[in-house]
């Protein structure tokens, strides 16, 4: 599964439809622009309007005063440290795991790239439970590092290590199919004239995909911020201490603490609205280096990057079976 | 046994060390932790297994996860589809940021979208208060449950809709009307059948996000045994009372369903353009 990698648009390809005479009536166009308008108002936008309602329910005052609790201070500060950590580590491991995926073909790529997904599709709760396994009281290293007075689990340690699973796939999900469709020609020509493997990928490759990669460092970010199913199982949900955003929100709204919980929720849900904005627009340019690129060389896109003949050959397979 | 495999590939650096920090990292981040469970299950007697997957509480956990799922991502399959369809297809004012929106379920941390549920959907919520009077009760039921999965899998249907629906050629639609099929015809004999892949495909997405959530659903759901509890809280349970097994039991039955939905993405995506984007 890959919320990312499904976002693109294709705008050219879209004014070519609308262009095209067919369509609805308009009474039943406008019908379904309503209801469509309406259900989306209801069910999407309307939760994210009722959680800063409720954090400003009781004035201005309160919420302030809510955000300032110690034990909420310190989950914010809590949640900050584990992103500032898991992002850069996951935007490293990310390029090193696009640079070899997708300007590489070699045995055993393919199950990789398949393998990029299961951070996603693992329900997160499943994902706790296997780190609990393993750095546990009762799990592979946790007799070991008992001896050595390591905590992991219920541990700051084990909420980062969680984090970093969770938000592992999304930069080389996002960089993949842009490194592939560049392909290799102008690395190879920084070679050819001399420049040493980091000066080509600084100079060439970098410049080529920063829009794809900041677009992957954007949905890491919310991913490790917002996380709560994983983090929730080996936090230990400790008052001050191993408590991130999202747990400290559970905590005060089982408290009926609403202005607190609500007031932290609002901080995370002005994250996913800024997380929005960003998106929308690099998306947009990610978007144009990906046609770049696909325009600049079509022999050497070759054969990944043919969508259609792939699905041309996929739907005359199943045709046959 | 690694070495690139095209022979015009082979000029570039660094493949060697990018590998190996790809594999170290994920063996470190994904695969210990995998096969720690996968070793833990082998490690239960099949009798005390087989005891946990039989009992009723558990049964009806995962039948309320699975089922729930399916009828969520069933139910987002139809109006995802009307979604993308006004999105793609007509203009109107604000249709940007409605298209912008259609992604909030996915920024927007499942705890917080938990309670902002919840708190529309109780009894004195801005919705519920004229929901509940009519005898529907979203918050605490079985209804919410599918409601909360419905709010999470949207985004996945619509986003793997609009791209199909873009590239579909307006020539089939001429070409259709010209043979003297009506608006209706050609909606349901050429253009249903040629999105049938995509539609599959954001149904699996929307449903595998749906069987494994956590966050959105323990807010909505009430958490009552046999009634309103999904399996990964089952797990957390589990966990609480150090039932170790019973914990890893459940997940490698989630996780052997999530193995069998990332399979049949993988087939259904390389026939429907996995490089999308």
């Amino acid at each position: 599964m890959h919320p990312v990698s499904v976002f693109k648009m294709h705008s050219d390809l879209r004014r070519q439809v609308s262009a095209c005479g067919l369509t609805e009536p308009w009474p039943i166009r406008l019908a379904l622009i309503l209801v469509t308008v309406v259900i989306l108002g209801l069910f999407l936008v309307l939760p994210v309007v009722a959680v800063f309602a409720q954090a400003w329910a009781k004035g201005l005052g309160a919420y302030w005063a809510a955000l300032r609790e110690p034990d909420t201070l310190s989950s914010i500060y809590l949640t900050l440290l584990t992103t500032a950590i898991c992002v850069p580590v996951g935007t490293v491991f990310g390029l090193a795991a696009a640079w070899c995926l997708g300007k590489f073909d070699f045995p055993g790529r393919k199950f990789l790239m398949a393998m990029l997904d299961l951070p996603l599709s693992v329900s997160p709760v499943a994902a706790g439970l296997m780190f609990v396994l393993v750095f546990g009281r009762h799990g592979w290293l946790g007799p070991w590092l008992e001896a050595h007075g390591i905590r992991i689990i219920f541990a700051v340690p084990g909420v980062v290590l969680v984090t970093l699973f969770v938000t592992a796939p999304y930069v080389a999900r996002e960089l993949i199919p842009l490194m592939q469709a560049q392909g290799t020609e102008a690395e190879e020509a920084a070679q050819v004239l001399g420049a040493n493997g980091w000066q080509t990928f600084w100079r060439v490759t970098l410049p080529q995909v920063k829009w794809g990669l900041l677009y992957g460092i954007i949905l890491c970010n919310a991913r490790a911020m917002g996380e709560f199913g994983a983090v929730s199982v080996v936090s230990g949900h400790i008052r001050g201490k191993t408590n991130t955003m999202p747990l400290q929100v559970e905590i005060l709204y089982n408290e009926y603490d609403f202005v607190g919980a609500f007031a932290v929720a609002s901080l995370l849900a002005g994250l996913a609205l800024v997380t929005l904005v960003l998106k929308t627009i690099l998306e947009h340019k990610a978007a144009q280096q990906m046609a770049l690129a696909q325009a600049s060389g079509p022999e050497m896109a070759e054969p990944m990057l043919d969508h259609s003949r792939a699905f041309d050959d996929e739907a005359a397979k199943s045709k046959q079976t | 046994m690694l070495l690139p495999g095209r022979s015009n590939q082979r000029v570039l650096p660094g493949f060697g060390l990018s590998l190996g920090l790809t594999l170290f990292y994920w063996s470190l981040i994904v695969f210990l932790p995998v096969v720690a469970l996968l070793v833990r299950a082998t490690g239960i007697p099949w009798e005390r297994f087989l005891q946990t997957m039989t009992d009723r509480r558990v049964l009806a956990a995962l039948g309320l996860s699975f089922g729930g799922a399916a009828l969520a991502a069933g139910l987002d399959t139809a109006f995802g589809f009307l979604v993308a369809w006004v999105l793609v297809r007509y203009r109107f004012p604000g249709r940007r940021v409605l298209d912008a929106m259609i992604d909030l379920p996915f920024a927007l941390p499942t705890a917080v979208s938990g309670i902002a549920l919840t708190t529309l959907y109780a009894k004195n919520g801005w919705i519920g208060q004229w929901l509940v009077p009519l005898g529907i009760q979203v918050a605490y039921s079985r209804l919410g449950v599918v409601m909360a999965m419905m709010f999470i899998g949207l985004p996945f249907v619509v986003r793997t809709l609009q791209p199909a629906l873009e590239d579909l050629d307006p020539e089939l639609e001429e070409a259709a009307a010209s043979l003297g099929a009506g608006r209706w015809a050609t909606w349901r004999r050429v253009i249903l059948p040629t999105l049938r892949p995509a539609l599959l495909a954001g149904f699996t997405l929307a449903f595998a996000r749906a069987v494994g959530e956590y966050g959105t659903i323990v807010f909505i759901s009430g958490n009552l045994p046999m009634q309103t509890e999904i399996a990964p809280l089952l797990i957390v349970v589990k966990l609480e009372q150090y039932d170790y097994a019973g914990a890893t039991a459940i997940a490698v039955v989630m996780l052997a369903a999530a193995l069998v939905v990332l399979t049949l993405i993988h087939r259904w995506q390389t026939a429907y353009c996995f490089l999308r984007g």
